[in-house]
């Protein structure tokens, strides 16, 4: 290869979007608002991936974008634009204006009170720039690829290894005088190889990302885990149709819990779409499962100063004994269900289930018989009523040992029951992920099969 | 004279002061260095969409992108950037940062530039947003939920969106080509929740395809939608729990397409089988479905949700034989991939947007009908479940596993549809699931206009059908042990 140059470097600062942000709320304004928001948003970045030894993409990112609403009284409409000059800011104002004159009167709509927005905005140590060269992510991504491929003869072929480093400058304002930015940075490494035997071919992946290049896995060890985790599925059977113990292994668990964001949050309640309606201060999970909010923790990923509406985040409990404490809100879900934002406009900040003592081995031992389940497939969750159903692969445990991988096989129970037979959390935590969950253990599902 | 390409030369050059022989000192400064194709892609796309909540609609939204994807190939490595301002000095160097994946050194001259010929019509050069005014847009959102609350007075939500969206394309090759494409596309959706006796239960229907937002009012859509999200949801009110377990499985025609989509689809991509990682690859000439079974990849429907004119590298689209009576045929395929397994591009390189690369996909992909009466298919089984509707679906093309999830389904028992069941994922194995399809029904139906396709990130418009078809042992993943 040689030295490759790239996309100019332009990322604009925060004080350039600040004063976009201002121009934006002063044009609307000025085109008769009574009060508006905006976000601007530019991102940039390099992506490239390797496959059997080989470059296969370098690609070069370079994003930027304009939203905002207008406010006319309760009436409000919507617009967004990827061009930043001044006449595409005024044109996407405009159209945000033509459509407020159509939307109805509502009378929840409208900013966050005053009273609710940021205060401050503490510096959370999400900015930690790698901008690698393009040599020296095919570097790491090699040694990611080469690292799974070594590890076992059965590995025949790859997707192949990526390395990623994005980082992004985001502002939000609005007419009550709020204006607040963020710079962050995401890296990260993900490799997925394939397997391959007389019994047919699997394939599966492992990744690392984080805010600081320094701390993510070693591209070894990405690598390493990818391989080992393809090959131990080779060999998959079919299980026949049981009721069973089920320990969702903790990068799938985290699964569960955004089912259980998805029943409480705001919008699913005031539309009454939701299984959990009404159960404020009701038991929903089993009474030692505690579920907390953690928006302010240095350096992690689901970190936020202020959330989409501005409005501050809190550390706070959600369940606690198995009780549901609080609801996830944006400020006009909050409004229709005459209840405060929870400062969840544009989702959770690190939920977190409180870890158990026991590791995966301790968790298998204490499940004794049933399914270990490393993947999940389909959509088969209904918010409304809680049915779940979705395909899966994993592996038969007896007597706290794994016996051997199973495939094509679906799980099936309903979400309430399920929370309600949450048996315990393993310490097995990736704190890299804005859900924070070891694996979980479930009492009792469904498993149909041949 | 070539309207798209007139159109395409208006919006996306002219504003920017550029024109083709830009375009080609472009390409020519990709060229300088050892690449075996470039291509740049322009792109301009307003979206619009409007929702109805609690019987007044709230909030719409208008959206603008354009943007230009610079792509340089050489053997199977990939440069490509991309700029979301259309202006010479930002695409030189997205030009250049792409060339970089190979080394500097001449590659073969710039042909002669050819205009695509005669670029088929499958769909009005039309701007769907300016097809309505905004106010009969909110009034046709209001029919929405005035024909659902009328159909039943259990219910109690109604949530409805209309959204639009106008593209306009443009594709600059290496190989001397160059095409455009204006592209409508149109939506409307209704979900409704139903509650009785303390039970709650969502049903929902919607469609679209690549026409104005006139074919919702002149077919009364905004009615028939309404009254269909309100009867599917009433079934479920009354579904008990879904059985668990293999057994016979009965499709109804149209939408449960999404099985061919799933089990097959996506395992027959150019990338997938070039690459060895599909459970597909190398099964060309063998038997993967039941005689009777043939499967085709048609971009060219009229006015479907999955077709296009040309495909996002500027191949015309065609309709591509994937399974004849039971046998492989071949693949899905992009340049790219076509290039490198030695056959010729089938018109389904797609991309979701300037800023994606391009990657073989799906445009509308159904099977033909074959004989049986319906009647006589649901007839022919003891014990079994009839699935009419599906919510989405998902593939693991390495291990051919698939799955798809009924919201409509019913219990088949005597040759009869007796209760209501509630929806539940069914799981198959890919490469054999078609081989026990013993019955194909002669009612063809393609779906409504829905469907949205995903990979690597990237989501783009497609099609399915089907006719009704039984299926001898599928894993129906309910509750009720049988």
């Amino acid at each position: 290869m040689t030295t490759t140059s790239r996309a100019k470097n332009t990322t604009a600062s925060s004080e350039q979007l600040k004063a976009l942000v201002g121009d934006v709320l002063a044009e609307a304004k000025r085109q008769g608002a009574s009060s508006a928001e905006a976000s601007v948003s530019v991102n940039q970045g390099l992506s490239v991936t390797v496959r059997l030894g080989e470059v296969e993409t370098v690609e070069h990112n370079r994003d930027k974008g304009l939203a905002l609403t207008l406010f006319f009284g309760k009436q409000s409409g919507s617009a967004s634009t990827s061009d930043l000059s001044p006449a595409a800011v005024r044109d996407c104002v405009r159209a945000a204006a033509t459509i407020a004159r159509y939307t109805a009167a509502d009378e929840f709509s409208g900013l966050a009170d005053p009273d609710q927005l940021a205060r401050e905005i503490p510096d959370l140590d999400l900015y930690y720039p790698w901008n690698p060269s393009v040599e020296q992510a095919i570097e790491l991504s090699l040694a990611c690829e080469d690292a799974a491929r070594a590890v076992d003869a059965r590995i025949t072929n790859s997707e192949g290894a990526t390395v990623y480093s994005y980082e992004s400058t985001d502002v939000y304002g609005n007419s009550h005088g709020f204006l607040g930015a963020t710079a962050t940075t995401r890296h990260g490494i993900s490799c997925a190889v394939i397997g391959q035997d007389d019994s047919g071919m699997q394939r599966d992946y492992w990744y690392t990302a984080a805010r600081d290049r320094a701390d993510l896995e070693a591209a070894a060890a990405v690598g390493k885990k990818a391989a080992e985790r393809s090959v131990r599925r080779l060999g998959g059977r079919k299980l026949s149709t049981r009721q069973i113990p089920v320990i969702y292994e903790a990068p799938v668990a985290s699964s569960l819990l955004s089912h259980f964001v998805g029943a409480i949050r705001g919008s699913s309640l005031y539309r009454r779409s939701s299984f959990l309606l009404d159960h404020l201060g009701k038991p929903v999970f089993a009474p030692q499962v505690r579920i907390h909010e953690q928006p302010f923790l240095k350096k992690a990923l689901g970190s936020t100063p202020f959330d989409n509406d501005g409005v501050a985040p809190a550390n706070r409990d959600i369940v606690r004994d198995g009780i549901l404490q609080g609801y996830v809100l944006d400020v006009y879900s909050a409004r229709k269900l005459g209840l405060r934002s929870t400062g969840n406009a544009g989702g959770v900040h690190n939920l977190t289930i409180e870890p158990g003592d026991q590791d995966l081995a301790g968790l298998l031992r204490q499940m004794g018989t049933g399914l270990l389940v490393t993947e999940l497939i389909g959509f088969g969750v209904n918010g409304v009523t809680g049915d779940y159903s979705r395909g899966a692969a994993g592996f038969w445990v007896e007597n706290g040992a794994i016996q051997y991988p199973v495939e094509e096989i679906t799980i099936a129970g309903n979400l309430k029951d399920m929370f309600r037979g949450l048996v315990a959390v393993g310490n097995d935590v990736d704190p890299s992920g804005n859900i924070r969950t070891g694996s979980i253990l479930i009492e009792s599902m469904t498993l149909a099969g041949s | 004279m070539n309207n798209a390409l007139d159109t395409a030369r208006r919006t996306l050059l002219a504003p920017a002061g550029l024109d083709e022989t830009d375009l080609d000192r472009l390409l020519g400064q990709i060229l300088t260095h050892r690449v075996d194709y470039a291509d740049l892609y322009f792109q301009y796309s307003r979206h619009e969409s409007w929702s109805l909540e609690e019987g007044q609609v709230k909030s719409g939204s208008y959206n603008v992108e354009q943007g230009v994807g610079v792509r340089a190939v050489s053997g199977e490595k990939t440069g490509f950037a991309y700029s979301d301002e259309i202006l010479l000095p930002a695409l030189s160097d997205a030009a250049t940062a792409a060339r970089a994946i190979a080394r500097s050194g001449a590659s073969a001259g710039m042909p002669v530039r050819q205009r695509s010929g005669a670029v088929p019509k499958l769909y009005a050069p039309l701007d769907p947003l300016a097809s309505l005014e905004d106010a009969a847009k909110v009034k046709l959102l209001e029919t929405v939920e005035a024909e659902a609350k009328r159909a039943d007075p259990r219910v109690t939500q109604v949530m409805a969106s209309l959204s639009g969206v106008q593209e306009v394309i443009l594709v600059a090759r290496s190989d001397g080509g160059l095409a455009a494409d204006v592209r409508p596309l149109v939506r409307l959706n209704v979900t409704v929740i139903v509650e009785a006796n303390g039970r709650r239960e969502t049903g929902s229907h919607g469609g679209g395809g690549r026409v104005s937002y006139q074919y919702f009012l002149e077919n009364d859509y905004a009615r028939t939608y309404a009254r269909e999200a309100v009867r599917q949801a009433l079934v479920n009110l009354d579904a008990d729990d879904a059985p668990a377990g293999s057994m016979q499985v009965v499709l109804g025609p149209g939408w449960p397409g999404i099985l061919l989509h799933e089990a097959i689809g996506h395992g027959l991509e150019g990338d997938f089988n070039r690459k060895g990682t599909s459970a597909f690859a190398g099964m060309v000439g063998q038997q993967v479905a039941a005689r009777g079974v043939t499967v085709v990849d048609d971009g060219t429907l009229a006015d479907r949700r999955g077709s296009l004119n040309v495909d996002d590298e500027g191949t015309p689209t065609q309709k591509t034989v994937l399974i004849e009576d039971g046998i492989l045929k071949g693949y899905l395929q992009d340049t790219l991939n076509a290039r490198l397994m030695g056959v010729a591009p089938t018109g389904n390189g797609r991309r979701e947007s300037y800023a994606h690369m391009p990657l073989p996909r799906m445009t509308n992909t159904y099977m033909l009908p074959g004989i049986r009466d319906p009647r006589e298919i649901i007839a022919s089984v003891e014990k079994g479940l009839y699935a009419v509707n599906f919510g989405g679906g998902q593939v693991d093309i390495t291990n051919g596993k698939f799955v798809f999830s009924a919201s409509e389904a019913y219990l088949i028992e005597n040759g009869k549809v007796t209760r209501p069941v509630k929806g539940a994922t069914l799981i198959g194995n890919g490469p054999d699931v078609l081989t026990r399809v013993t019955m194909v029904g002669n009612d063809l139906a393609l779906d409504s206009g829905v469907g949205t396709c995903g990979k690597d990130g990237q989501s783009v418009p497609v099609g399915v059908g089907q006719p009704t078809l039984l299926i001898d042992g599928l894993t129906v993943g309910g509750t009720q042990q049988q």
